[in-house]
């Protein structure tokens, strides 16, 4: 391929309009619960009340009576039914332990919210009815749910383990250069935070439809998920069907944020249902099952320890986490804080490194992805720890911070935790945000503020992340112990009138895969991006795909898409020549057409080379009919997007209310395809990690129970909490693609709860205050202003 | 019970159950499903609608209350082929990414440009304070509602 092919329409790197947007917006776009489906049955499920408790009976007898109810079931009933248990798809250790974990519990339920029997009914009113006289008998046995209570073993979530730890995962490559960083260091920081569990509250909840045809024994599932292909090959074995019978759609897909990356129980039931009723079953879930049964993130105690030179040059990083499993482990649940293994220092150039989690087992829901999945919390602690550091030895945080940075020409960098960072200007990006707040500005207002006395107090937190996205290659994985790849397939065909088709094994849920991918083929074709389909999410017509998560998606599924843009190109151009009779370097691309050079009335647009090609009258010998091409990019390495944050927040005296007043963001997550789209992601990501610091926890009662819910007691931010959010950004092509692309869909979570953590303790710092548990609730801050710890209050 | 409506202009006239929420009304037995749900506390404003031109949760009122008034719907808003004001705004300043709290927050828009004149930011972000979104991080949405504020007049 020549380079004089590239970019010629110049689409990408334009903030275009999404093409996703009108059906959206004029409500015709349809989620699985818009979805007709004649004759569907609806199941309503029976919930454990209890964190921990022995089954003794089921009764159904009741719900049966209810007109309308076509069938129930307990767990010993669909039995059965399983072919293998709900799939943990990454064993992080050989050792590691995996209780069964069924769709419905069959003798033991382990955490409120875990499904115990079933009513399938006409509709989903009745459903709701029949559910609640469903009869269980529980011997209700004592819950596990702190954490560091867990890992003692007093009470066990699953006796037959005779442990609640599911795993440990170590990686320390050079035990005494650790000891030795400890043994000579001038400063050290000892820290423990407490990662709080969240709730992902995409604002669709979980849905799922199952259409079988009894008479070939084939399924068409419809749900409400990132990861079609992924559940596909899952409900097979799952379900002893087999691939070839099965179908999953993820019609448009309401937010996942990592919570629909996940093979569910209601997904396998649902389809267990249907082939045994021989009819369509779909269930909905409602908000507070949203809250119960759906994986919850974070929930990690972190230990985390720096050894420093006198200038506060970070010489060591020591971490001991204890990472909450919940009761079983779901999908990816044991990697989650694995993935935030090797970046707990951050991006800072730190030559000894010793990590260690333990996977604990607790009665409360399983937790797994959410955005951001294990880098939020490294990030969490390194930063938070920084600050710790620039304390101690009487720096600015910023100061601190370029002491430490991986300097610009470190790259690429080999980390201590065995990584190779591939790009980056840390100090370049710490700089612009401190431009772009007026750092220096805001320093002088806090020390005004502080000389007047005033009781509104000023915080300003610095945040510098990196992170590892794209999650391949997948030998990468493989030494991870993780069960799949992490490539990405795309086809691209031109159609006989001169539009394209791309097939995409990506599964956008509101990250714009239409419009970007659209734009990288029209970019590469020189045609518009409107004249680009762009097929996704239904096994059916792209049959291979890793989905969407972990900010893979341009990086993986862009750059393949744009390799196969290119194949089809290089077909084209054969074509072209051998038509024109001319040598294929003679020809230049342009506007879609291909032109000899030196005599551009002698050219062949595209369209009518995709009609040749597609009546294959006169292509050369050998040429295959029809203007297609597949790839399947496996990348050399992850990318690594990394950027500078700056909260400035106010924290009332009085009150202990934190208010965020200005966020400023500066980004660098390589080439952008389309920044409009970046944009949103990063102000979608930062308000999650901003609520992480500030208003969210999901909480559990000394039983077990979860207590927030609703919508009304977990407190999602809405408009009237934030403000705008000011943006810049650096670009630092990825040497890993064709493209220099990284990605985005995560760095905001990544880099905002410690961003506004700090800045609460900054704020906080004329009262003593060094440490805060998130959320920073005007109660705690309230006893943290007057000297009262969490022991204290109450 | 018999209710007798207005959606989007069309008169509506069903046999129903005294339970049914008007949201599972409009879905259900319309057949507008762009009306979404996304909690069951009157939290999240995804099933917002106007009922007499006044934004309401449609799944805090029952079907029959709604008897003798004029629903509008996301449905509703574009004419003649034409995307209403607001939802150009919202797709020119990407106001949106999974779409699932959309039609709501269009519809509260529309009910808050309709009773205010001039609109600040704050004022923006108060009066969407019962519609959440947790994709966009707000900040398009209040830029996109703040643009069609500035066009008032073709909001009519
Ligand atoms: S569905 Fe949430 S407010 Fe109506
Ligand atoms: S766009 Fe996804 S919830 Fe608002």
């Amino acid at each position: 391929m020549t380079v004089a092919d590239a970019g010629v329409a110049g689409v990408v790197g334009t903030p275009m309009t999404r093409r996703e947007d009108p059906g959206l917006l004029s409500g015709e776009a349809r989620f699985v619960d818009d979805l007709v489906v004649p004759g569907a049955l609806h199941v309503g499920l029976v919930r454990s009340p209890h964190a921990n408790a022995r089954i003794r009976s089921v009764d159904t007898s009741a719900a049966m009576a209810l007109p309308g109810v076509v069938a129930a079931f307990s767990g010993a009933d669909l039995r059965d039914e399983w072919a293998q248990p709900l799939p943990c798809a990454w064993p992080v250790t050989p050792e590691m332990l995996n209780p069964a974990h069924l769709p419905l519990a069959v003798e033991h339920a382990r955490y409120a919210g875990d499904a115990v029997a079933a009513v399938v009914a006409e509709s989903a009113y009745v459903a709701e009815d029949a559910a609640a006289l469903v009869a269980v008998d529980y011997d209700v046995l004592p819950a596990v749910v702190d954490l560091e209570d867990a890992v003692a073993d007093r009470a066990l979530v699953h006796p037959e383990l005779s442990t609640n730890t599911a795993y440990t995962w170590e990686l320390t490559p050079e035990p005494e250069a650790v000891e030795r960083a400890f043994a000579e260091a001038v400063h050290t920081v000892s820290e423990r935070y407490v990662q709080q569990r969240l709730i992902p509250e995409a604002m669709e909840p979980r849905g799922v439809c199952v259409v079988p045809q009894p008479f070939g024994d084939e399924y068409t599932v419809y749900s409400a998920t990132q990861i079609p292909h992924i559940l596909k090959v899952m409900l097979g074995l799952s379900l002893g069907v087999a691939e070839t019978k099965l179908r999953v759609v993820a019609p448009a897909v309401g937010g996942g944020f990592g919570s629909k990356l996940n093979v569910y129980a209601e997904e396998l039931l649902c389809a267990a249902l249907a082939r045994r009723l021989k009819r369509p079953v779909r269930w909905n879930e409602d908000r507070t099952e949203n809250a119960q049964a759906t994986i919850q993130g974070r929930g990690q105690i972190q230990h985390i320890e720096l050894a420093a030179d006198g200038d506060g040059k970070i010489r060591a990083v020591r971490v001991r986490l204890l990472a909450d499993m919940g009761a079983y482990l779901q999908l990816v649940t044991p990697g989650i804080p694995l993935l935030g293994a090797f970046l707990y220092h951050g991006a800072y150039d730190v030559p000894a490194y010793s990590f260690v989690c333990t996977g604990v087992f607790t009665t409360k829901t399983p937790t797994d992805a959410y955005r951001g999945a294990g880098r939020p919390e490294a990030t969490y602690a390194i930063e938070r720890a920084i600050d710790a550091l620039a304390g101690k030895v009487g720096v600015d945080p910023a100061e601190i911070r370029r002491r430490n940075f991986i300097p610009r020409e470190a790259f690429p960098y080999s980390s201590a935790p065995g990584l190779v960072f591939d790009s980056g200007d840390y100090e370049g990006s710490l700089g612009k945000a401190l431009d772009l707040a007026g750092y220096d500005d805001l320093r002088a207002e806090q020390r005004a503020r502080r000389a007047r006395g005033s009781t509104r107090h000023l915080g300003v937190g610095l945040s510098s992340y990196v992170e590892m996205c794209g999650l391949a290659p997948s030998r990468v994985l493989a030494s991870l112990n993780y069960s799949a790849g992490g490539w990405e397939a795309a086809t691209v065909r031109i159609l006989p009138t001169g539009t394209a088709q791309v097939v995409t094994g990506t599964s956008p849920h509101g990250q714009g895969h239409v419009t970007s991918w659209s734009m990288i083929v029209a970019d590469k074709l020189g045609i518009s991006p409107d004249e680009v389909e762009v097929l996704h999410s239904d096994t059916a017509v792209a049959p291979h795909g890793m989905d969407t998560y972990g900010s893979r998606s341009v990086s993986v599924g862009g750059t393949a898409v744009f390799l196969a843009a290119e194949r089809v190109l290089t077909k084209a151009r054969t074509i072209a020549a051998h038509q024109l009779e001319v040598a294929e370097e003679d020809l230049e691309l342009s506007g879609g057409t291909f032109a000899v050079r030196g005599s551009p009335e002698r050219s062949m647009a595209l369209a009518t080379i995709a009609f040749e090609a597609f009546t294959a009258h006169n292509l050369p010998d050998g040429l295959e009919p029809t203007l297609e091409a597949s790839v399947t990019w496996d990348p050399p390495n992850f990318t690594f997007p990394f950027g500078t944050h700056v909260a400035v927040v106010e924290v009332d005296e009085e009150t202990g209310r934190v208010d965020l007043v200005r966020y400023v963001a500066v980004d660098d997550c390589g080439e952008q395809v389309n920044p409009l789209i970046v944009e949103g992601q990063v102000h979608g990501g930062i308000v999650q990690g901003v609520a992480q610091a500030l208003w969210e926890e999901a909480v559990y009662d000394q039983d077990g129970n979860l207590l927030t819910t609703t919508l009304t007691d977990y407190l999602v931010p809405s408009a009237a909490e934030v403000p705008s959010i000011e943006v810049g950004r650096t670009v630092t092509p990825s040497p890993t693609n064709p493209m220099g692309v990284k990605g985005v869909g995560e760095t905001g979570t990544i880099a905002a709860t410690p961003a506004v953590m700090n800045a609460v303790i900054d704020a906080l710092a004329p009262f003593g205050v060094r440490d805060l548990d998130m959320p920073a609730t005007p109660e705690r801050v309230w006893h943290a202003i007057r000297g009262i710890g969490q022991e204290g209050r109450q | 019970m018999r209710v007798r409506l207005s959606v989007n202009g069309a008169s509506q006239e069903h046999e129903v159950e005294p339970r049914l929420l008007l949201v599972h009304y409009l879905r259900e037995v319309v057949g507008l499903t762009g009306t979404n749900v996304g909690c069951d506390t009157s939290s999240c404003g995804a099933c917002t609608v106007l009922m007499d031109g006044e934004s309401i949760k449609s799944c805090t009122v029952l079907a029959v209350q709604a008897d003798g008034t004029e629903i509008t719907t996301i449905e509703g808003m574009a004419q003649d082929g034409a995307m209403h004001p607001i939802q150009e705004a919202f797709r020119e300043h990407h106001a949106l990414q999974c779409g699932y709290c959309t039609p709501g927050m269009v519809m509260a828009a529309a009910s808050l440009l309709k009773e205010h004149a001039d609109l600040t930011e704050a004022e923006v972000r108060e009066g969407l304070e019962g519609n959440l979104c947790r994709c966009t991080g707000y900040h398009n949405i209040v830029k996109a509602v703040l643009a069609a504020a500035g066009d008032r007049e073709a909001l009519v």
